[in-house]
């Protein structure tokens, strides 16, 4: 394995795998925030939210996902500049070649304005829960009434939920568009790929794109709108 | 099936010396350009016109005039060989543009392809990497067995096929917009790997192929698939998934 | 004649070539260190050669005009390779190969090489499959054949219809491996100027650096020129752009006899010229014709129709059709070799029955083909042919028959060897398509690359150590020495001479001029007086050439329009040559139609009793008449018939 990580390739391998892995703490993600279309009480999703917050296997994965994100952005950001210097000078012109798809070409936009999303979503609720430990309580329990964070964000904020719901649902579609070149993205660089699952790449990282941009997307529609 | 002519066009195009001096844009105004003719006898003949001007002709690199040497570059209105898909510049034809129109020309954009002159870039980066691993360890003194002792099945000679068909012509990495050349290595990797031929060497192939790559400043690949589209020859990513995962068995090895 | 001992080793023909490499001298491997092989031109000839010596142990400069050696030319060769193996059954064999290659030339080759060819012919498989070469296959995974023009059997073996691309890169992958080992030096970009030739012997090339163009002086103990043929004289032909006869000339005036210049092969399918802007002819692969069926109206008022755009092809009823080629060679039918199928066409199209707008051009038509066999099966053997044609021509040839008309497409002139592949200058050899020995006047269909490789991999190898053998005392030749500073010299004043004619005219200009007077006098038919008319319009060209052209730009650093003056120059003295050469040989032969020797119904015909040699010229001094000199080509082993393909 030596110079293995210094390659071109290995850095993409890793890329690549903090991808994949970032995709399932996406679908946990979603799996549970799901739970409230289930249970308009909220009592489902709040149990949830306590189960995530103290069961020790989801604790010891913390620190491992926020390392998964920090290795993505930061091999990201040193694939990008080597990129950057591969070619010193542009074209005159505007590229007309036909790319798999706009994303493709702005992953690291992309990645950074989900990013800032998520600094304004750790702001949001991780931060109340886990630091200034500012959330709601659910007094049967003692404790975080996740439920409650949510739907005031969404319900509580005049005006500005409005805008809460419009960035989240953005997030979601960004995620969605980052997510339609990485997820198949990622195979390809591991290299699972070849004639006949070129196309099936496509469609399944299409799929799974709209799955996670509508998945994400819902809830705080359904907060703003329908609660 | 006599063609239209094209009455008047403006050839926007990069001037530059030497790899040492800065360059610029210049526009040349040509008339009368048959649609029947090809883009480079359209270059020929803008390039007469200068020289009966008295001005130094535009080098640009070309020499089949059939899409096979990969001797052609060209980047023309934004796209690798130009508007059409499946071919080399040389193979473009002037159909393809309206009369009247503006026509910007730039050499390859690919920091491990500096600009020789004008239009003209050094490709040498590439040959670099196949001297790195790009062929079969065999002696050229005859006495092999003979040819048929070898069966290859017929998917795997199309697939080795496929790759092998490039040309080298560099409209990958042009056309990338991180300066990649993944889909050449990938091609000359795939095409020995599809073989039996190409079994024993294909582990150190394509970790010194790599290396090589690398060590020459090419970008890295995000997959955009620009390579693909503009490849004269068509040459799937799938064969870069390939390369990728001859590279990361090989290594995992080390 | 002494200067033109060919060196053909005794014995029967099949014997040869083991026992002339059994009585050869050999170069022992610590030896083969201390000397150094200098090889202009990597296309097959070339590139092969240059791999198989730095593979022996010797130091080998490789040369080339493209950016990269696997650029050169045999890179667009599409159809195939020909070689003896019989593995269809279909009664092939090294004779019978031997034999197609000497009838196909009309028996004005060299029998003794013409064997070896065919000979090693098979082990050159061997060897690019062995190099990773992707060679079609059978479903079963065994080598697939297909056939080809002139021929009875399938012997031609191809990828795809990029088979040239293929082998040039298996050379080419060849060279990398030397390359990386060191073993071979690769200059790239350059161009060679004039061969260096010191106390009798060549000892080193002059270049010019096209990119900073300065010159260099390289030495060896051995100089290869494999540049390829010089079809560009005729400006429009199926060469790349690049292509050019100048290292072959440079040599020839220092000492090298050219042979058979006037042997140039018209290929039959290439598409057809569009009009007075264009700068090159594309080649349609001969392997079109297995499938198609090449015809024209058999109406005069049809084809003009035609031509007027009143009518097309698909209306004309079967009836109508002239399949002119299967109506005149009822047994070889539309693969009657390459020389008569244009000259086939070139008659059909003077009597008034060409088609397209200029008239200048017949069918080549798929209908029955696909009718026969269906889409997917024609799509699966020239799809890639056809999506290049419909590219050019906007038309679609499954919808519409193809035209085609005849174009420059060969050269089997060129410089004259021994049986080494030794040219008359001691330690100048010369491989590929620039020599001249096997192809005799005419070169089948998929023999240029086996030639080139034959001569790179299993031939030079040999021959050359028996000339180094003598030479492992003799140090790297000195480039400070009085003979390399004075071809410098002359090499600076050419340059010099042609910037300062400071004229009016490009050197398209007279490069088209040339053109046109090859075309029209030296083209696919020729005659007495028509050759000497030629002469003078050459003469009078080379004059205004030297005292109206212009190359704008500096002499230092790159410049496209000097590299193009250098080689016109030498095009315009070539292509005089021909014309003495057609000149001097007044009966038709392959490629070669004088129109003074025909039969009654217009076939090309022979004349062995006067003319069964091979011409071969000494360079005499600019705008003199060279001196003929005589090779005479003994046929031992098969019998002169009038070649006839009915």
């Amino acid at each position: 394995m030596s110079n293995f990580l210094s390659s071109s390739i290995g850095k993409k391998l890793i890329m690549s795998l903090s991808g994949l892995f970032l995709v399932v703490f996406l679908l946990v993600h979603l799996s549970i925030n799901l739970l409230i279309l289930f249970d308009s009480t909220g009592g489902l999703y709040n149990e949830a939210v306590h189960f995530m917050g103290t069961n020790p296997l989801i604790k010891v994965m913390e620190p491992v996902l926020a390392i998964g994100f920090i290795v993505h952005i930061v091999y990201a950001t040193i694939l990008t500049l080597q990129n950057q210097k591969a070619t010193p000078t542009k074209y005159n012109v505007t590229q007309k070649t036909k790319t798999f798809s706009w994303a493709s070409k702005n992953m690291y936009i992309l990645g950074f304005a989900v990013l800032a999303f998520l600094v304004l979503h750790i702001i949001q609720f991780y931060v109340k829960m886990k630091i200034t430990d500012t959330a709601p309580i659910v007094e049967a329990t003692g404790g975080h009434d996740g439920y409650k964070l949510v739907t005031d964000l969404f319900t509580q904020h005049g005006t500005l939920s409005y805008v809460y719901c419009a960035v989240y649902v953005l997030a979601g579609i960004l995620l969605g568009l980052h997510i339609r070149h990485g997820f198949w993205s990622a195979f390809q660089t591991i290299g699972w790929n070849n004639y006949t699952w070129k196309s099936r790449l496509f469609t399944l990282a299409t799929i799974f794109a709209w799955v996670i941009a509508i998945g994400y997307s819902i809830l705080p529609l359904y907060m703003t709108f329908f609660l | 099936m006599a063609d239209k002519i094209l009455k008047k066009l403006y050839i926007k195009v990069w001037r530059q010396k030497n790899a040492n001096t800065k360059g610029k844009f210049e526009t040349y105004e040509i008339e009368n350009i048959s649609q029947g003719s090809s883009f480079l006898e359209m270059m020929d003949i803008m390039n007469e016109s200068l020289v009966a001007k008295g001005i130094e002709p535009v080098a640009f690199d070309h020499d089949c005039r059939e899409g096979i040497c990969g001797m052609c570059s060209l980047y023309i209105n934004g796209r690798a060989h130009g508007p059409d898909t499946e071919i080399t510049t040389c193979q473009l034809h002037m159909r393809r543009f309206e009369d009247g129109e503006t026509i910007t020309i730039e050499p390859w954009r690919v920091g491990a392809f500096p600009v020789i002159k004008d239009l003209i870039v050094d490709r040498r980066s590439y040959d670099k990497i196949l001297h790195a691993g790009g062929y079969i360890n065999v002696n050229t003194l005859g006495n092999l067995p003979d040819a048929n002792n070898i069966l290859i099945p017929y998917e795997d000679y199309e697939e080795a096929m496929d790759a092998a068909a490039c040309i080298g012509c560099g409209a990958c990495a042009a056309s990338c917009k991180n300066s990649s050349a993944m889909l050449f290595v990938a091609a000359k990797v795939s095409h020995l790997a599809k073989l039996p031929q190409g079994q024993v060497e294909r582990e150190n192939r394509a970790k010194a192929m790599v290396a090589k790559m690398d060590e020459l400043g090419f970008g890295n690949c995000t997959n955009t698939g620009a390579c693909e589209a503009e490849c004269p020859k068509s040459i799937s990513i799938a064969h870069i998934a390939r390369l990728n995962r001859e590279f990361l068995s090989a290594k995992i090895k080390d | 004649m002494a200067i033109l001992d060919a060196k053909i080793p005794e014995g029967p023909l099949a014997q040869k070539w083991t026992n002339h490499k059994a009585k050869i001298k050999v170069v022992s491997p610590a030896n083969k260190k201390k000397l150094d092989i200098i090889v202009v031109g990597t296309g097959l000839a070339g590139g092969a050669a240059a791999a198989s010596l730095a593979n022996l142990g010797y130091n080998v400069k490789a040369f080339c005009y493209q950016d990269s050696a696997r650029r050169a030319h045999s890179i667009a060769a599409q159809g195939g390779i020909n070689a003896a193996k019989n593995y269809q059954n279909d009664n092939d064999s090294i004779f019978r190969l031997f034999y197609d290659t000497i009838k196909g030339g009309d028996y004005r080759g060299r029998e003794a090489n013409t064997y070896r060819l065919a000979e090693v012919s098979p082990a050159i498989i061997d060897q690019c499959v062995a190099q990773g070469v992707p060679f079609a296959r059978e479903y079963g995974g065994t080598l697939a054949n297909r056939s080809f023009g002139g021929v009875l059997v399938s012997r031609t073996f191809y990828a795809r219809g990029q088979t040239g691309q293929q082998l040039l890169l298996g050379a080419y992958a060849a060279m990398n491996r030397e390359i990386g080992r060191g073993h071979i030096k690769m200059y790239d970009r350059q161009e060679m100027m004039e061969v260096v030739i010191e106390n009798g012997k060549a000892v080193g090339i002059i270049t010019r650096n096209l990119v900073t163009g300065e010159l260099e002086r390289h030495g060896g103990h051995a100089v290869l020129v494999a540049t390829g043929g010089y079809g560009n004289v005729f400006f429009l032909s199926t060469n790349a752009m690049g292509c050019n006869g100048g290292a072959a000339m440079r040599i020839y005036k220092k000492g090298a006899h050219f042979a058979n210049p006037c042997f140039v092969q018209i290929h039959p399918t290439c598409i057809p010229v569009h009009g007075d802007q264009q700068s090159k002819l594309t080649l349609m692969s001969e392997s079109l014709r297995n499938d198609g069926r090449v015809w024209v109206p058999k109406k005069k008022e049809d084809a003009e129709k035609l031509r007027r755009g009143e009518m097309k092809a698909t209306d004309i009823p079967e009836e109508d059709r002239d399949f002119y080629l299967e109506r005149r060679y009822p047994s070889y039918g539309n693969l009657v070799p390459r020389d008569v199928a244009s000259r086939a066409a070139k008659e059909r199209c003077d009597a008034g029955y060409g088609v397209n707008d200029t008239g200048q051009a017949v069918f080549l038509d798929f209908k029955y083909a696909i009718d026969e066999y269906g889409l997917d099966v024609i799509k699966a053997r020239y799809g890639n042919l056809f999506q290049m044609y419909e590219k050019i021509t906007d038309v679609d040839p499954y919808e519409y028959p193809m035209m085609i008309y005849p174009a420059i497409h060969y050269t089997m002139g060129g410089v004259w060897v021994d049986y080494n592949l030794m040219t008359t200058v001691p330690g100048l050899y010369c491989l590929g398509e620039a020599n001249f020995s096997d192809h005799g006047a005419n070169r089948l269909g998929a023999s240029a690359l086996m030639q080139g490789l034959a001569d790179g991999y299993f031939v030079i190898p040999y021959t050359v150590g028996d000339y180094l053998a003598d030479e492992i005392q003799t140090p790297t030749p000195d480039v400070n020495s009085a003979a390399f500073l004075q071809a410098e010299e002359e090499t600076k004043a050419r340059i010099e001479k042609l910037f300062s004619i400071n004229g009016t005219q490009t050197v398209d200009h007279f490069h088209k001029e040339l053109g046109h007077i090859m075309w029209e006098y030296v083209g696919m038919a020729r005659n007495e007086a028509g050759l000497k008319t030629a002469i003078e319009k050459i003469q009078k060209l080379r004059k205004e050439f030297w005292s109206d052209l212009r190359i704008p730009g500096d002499k230092t650093g790159m410049n496209t329009e000097l590299e193009k003056a250098v080689r016109v120059a030498e095009f315009i003295d070539l292509g005089e040559l021909m014309a003495y050469d057609a000149l001097n040989r007044n009966e038709s032969c392959g490629g070669h139609y004088r129109e003074e020797s025909v039969t009654e119904d217009g076939e090309a015909k022979r004349d062995d009793e006067n003319f069964a040699y091979g011409a071969v010229w000494e360079y005499t001094g600019e705008g003199k008449e060279p001196i003929l000199h005589k090779e005479e080509f003994k046929f031992e082993n098969v019998k002169l018939t009038q070649r006839s393909y009915k």
